[in-house]
């Protein structure tokens, strides 16, 4: 049985931060020790609205990164897109606002035991938790190349400090208003038999991660990524974010997002089954 | 007063449990996930999630939605089965000192008395709930708790293939014109206490997309939304029948929601949704019911199921 990520607490933690980049908001929140438990891939979820709100939900986010020796303590730093009630009101949420927040939650990106080349790829917003990763391989030793995208400029998140741990960027939007024109699976297969790519971190929406994995399997390499399924308590009892994923006895199961991943094998997951249970899923009704 | 001296037990059947507060079948899992945040034997019991014979898959994604303080979903009774729960969750949850009520759900009459012979002599197991009132059933018609004939066979399926010992608590859908009289027929075959309610069936449609929001189209309706349906249901049965004990549930999220349904005739309640928004509610929500009851003047839990009922004054 998989289960909750051990070091998960539930906490009341300041919002010291709330600062507007591009699309998104750039939030800064003082979590003390915590801060130290937090690796790459994981994710918070936050109660939102305040007392008497009629949001009954929790709200998933990934962490962007977190810092155990700020001025302020242990923080973690998110990259929120207002997008629907909760997360625009947590985008609204003036600074020392008093949050309920669980974390951290959920798997992290594997770690490879050897220096390796590895390719890091987001889109939109879900570029946010790479950029620590990034950080975590150069300090491995590993070779870090990346390739962002999204439908327009703005929603580009890729900050200057970023790029610290890069060997490459490479932008793409589809409206082709900054870097290339067109899709991140489709400069892929460039930067991979270039700079000899020997695993693919990735990201983002899931039919962005559904075409990533195709190319991942066309050059044989591994692929880790971070899915993103609608969570209505982040912590495994909802059901709700469940996606069809085959485990290592050749089953295919409905898997908790919040619990087995999000970070997942790219390979393991039936990507888009519609509003369907696909037939070989363990007891498809 | 001190907490000391409050009686806070409560009786379902031939049980005693320390406390009224139970978590609510669906909105737990097995327990373990919770028990990262407080003792599972803080409560009263554990209510797992309905089990079903055979494994399964449960239904397509969306399953959920949110709503006006409240949220649509639709599982379909995801689980791993009879017997990988028994040697799993059942196991680990005893292990861990839990109370533990096994919701059993089945697709057809005979489904309900096998279910419930597999659970009856577990360790840890006090109580049975049949539940007869999933609204994410492939054919609405199989709701076995929306007709009094389907309701008493399954009930009397089950309570045949249990001893005395056991209590069993049929869990009812609010969606039917006469809850009272569904209450009266489950009591007569055999039931030891009713739960109400279990969600309203509902829909949102994605003004967007231009279709439902939920892959399988409607779903169960939980949370605040639905508490005053849930009150009233309590209160009307509690009336009809004030000596059948009832799990009162639906969108309770705190002391004074929790004191409400006790008001209006529940013996013990679920916490369910409210665990989705903070894992810790069940916890919290006994603290704060205690503390509103001692501040009532009650001395007992039992002093004070139907109070809302007494006359004049």
């Amino acid at each position: 049985m998989a289960s909750i990520n051990k070091r998960a607490q539930q906490i009341r933690a300041e919002i010291i931060s709330n600062r507007k980049v591009g699309a998104y908001h750039h939030i800064i929140i003082t979590v003390g020790e915590l801060a130290a438990q937090v690796r790459p891939g994981n994710f918070v979820a936050i109660a939102v609205g305040g007392e008497d709100t009629r949001m009954v939900l929790r709200r998933a986010f990934a962490i962007y990164k977190a810092s155990i020796d700020s001025l302020d303590g242990g923080i973690i730093e998110l990259i929120v897109a207002p997008h629907g009630s909760g997360s625009t009101w947590l985008t609204s949420a003036p600074i020392h606002t008093t949050l309920d927040i669980i974390l951290p939650l959920g798997t992290s990106f594997g770690i490879p035991v050897e220096p390796v080349r590895a390719l890091l790829v987001g889109g939109g917003y879900g570029s946010a938790p790479l950029f620590g990763l990034a950080d975590l391989l150069k300090s491995r030793k590993c070779l870090v190349d990346m390739v962002l995208g999204a439908s327009t400029a703005s929603k580009i998140f890729a900050p200057h400090d970023g790029k610290r741990s890069l060997n490459s960027l490479t932008l793409t939007t589809d409206d082709g208003s900054l870097g290339i024109q067109g899709m991140v699976s489709e400069v892929l297969p460039e930067i991979i038999a270039k700079n000899n790519i020997e695993i693919i971190y990735s990201c983002g929406p899931m039919a962005m991660l559904e075409a990533i994995t195709k190319v991942a399997s066309l050059h044989g390499l591994q692929h880790q990524c971070a899915v993103e399924e609608s969570m209505a308590c982040g912590i495994g009892v909802c059901m709700t974010c469940v996606i069809p994923v085959r485990g290592e006895d050749g089953i295919v199961r409905m898997l908790r997002s919040c619990i087995d991943g999000p970070v997942m094998e790219g390979a393991d997951v039936l990507w888009n089954p519609g509003n369907t249970v696909p037939s070989e899923v363990w007891g498809a009704m | 007063m001190t907490h000391a001296d409050f009686d806070f037990s409560t009786r379902l059947g031939a049980t005693t449990l320390a406390n009224p507060i139970l978590t609510a079948s669906g909105c737990a899992g097995s327990g373990k996930e919770l028990s990262q945040f407080f003792p599972l034997s803080e409560l009263g019991a554990i209510v797992t999630k309905s089990i079903m014979l055979k494994p399964r898959s449960g239904r397509a994604t969306p399953r959920m939605a949110e709503t006006p303080s409240g949220m649509l979903n639709a599982i379909g009774l995801q689980g791993p089965g009879i017997d990988l729960f028994i040697e799993n969750d059942l196991a680990w949850l005893a292990s861990q000192g839990a109370q533990v009520i096994v919701s059993i759900a089945g697709e057809t009459v005979d489904d309900y008395a096998v279910l419930a012979r597999r659970v009856r002599a577990q360790p840890g197991v006090v109580g049975i709930e049949v539940n007869i009132s999933c609204p994410n059933v492939e054919n609405r018609g199989q709701v076995f708790a929306c007709h009094p004939d389907t309701a008493r066979a399954a009930i009397e399926a089950a309570r045949r293939n249990i001893g005395g010992d056991i209590p069993l608590i049929a869990k009812l859908s609010p969606d039917v014109t006469d809850i009272v009289s569904i209450a009266r027929t489950v009591a007569d075959a055999g039931a030891d206490g009713v739960a109400l309610i279990n969600t309203l069936l509902g829909m949102v449609i994605d003004t967007r997309t231009m279709r439902p929001k939920l892959a399988q189209k409607t779903g169960g309706l939980s949370g605040p939304a639905i508490r005053p349906v849930a009150v009233r249901a309590v209160y009307q049965v509690h009336a009809a029948l004030p000596h059948l004990p009832i799990v009162g549930m639906g969108g309770i999220t705190s002391g004074r929601d929790a004191f409400e349904f006790i008001l209006a005739g529940a013996s013990a309640i679920s916490i369910g949704t409210a665990t989705f928004g903070d894992p810790h509610a069940a916890s919290r929500i006994k603290s704060e019911l205690l503390s509103l009851m001692e501040s009532q003047g009650f001395s007992s839990l039992s002093s004070a199921i139907g109070f809302a009922h007494r006359e004049g004054e």
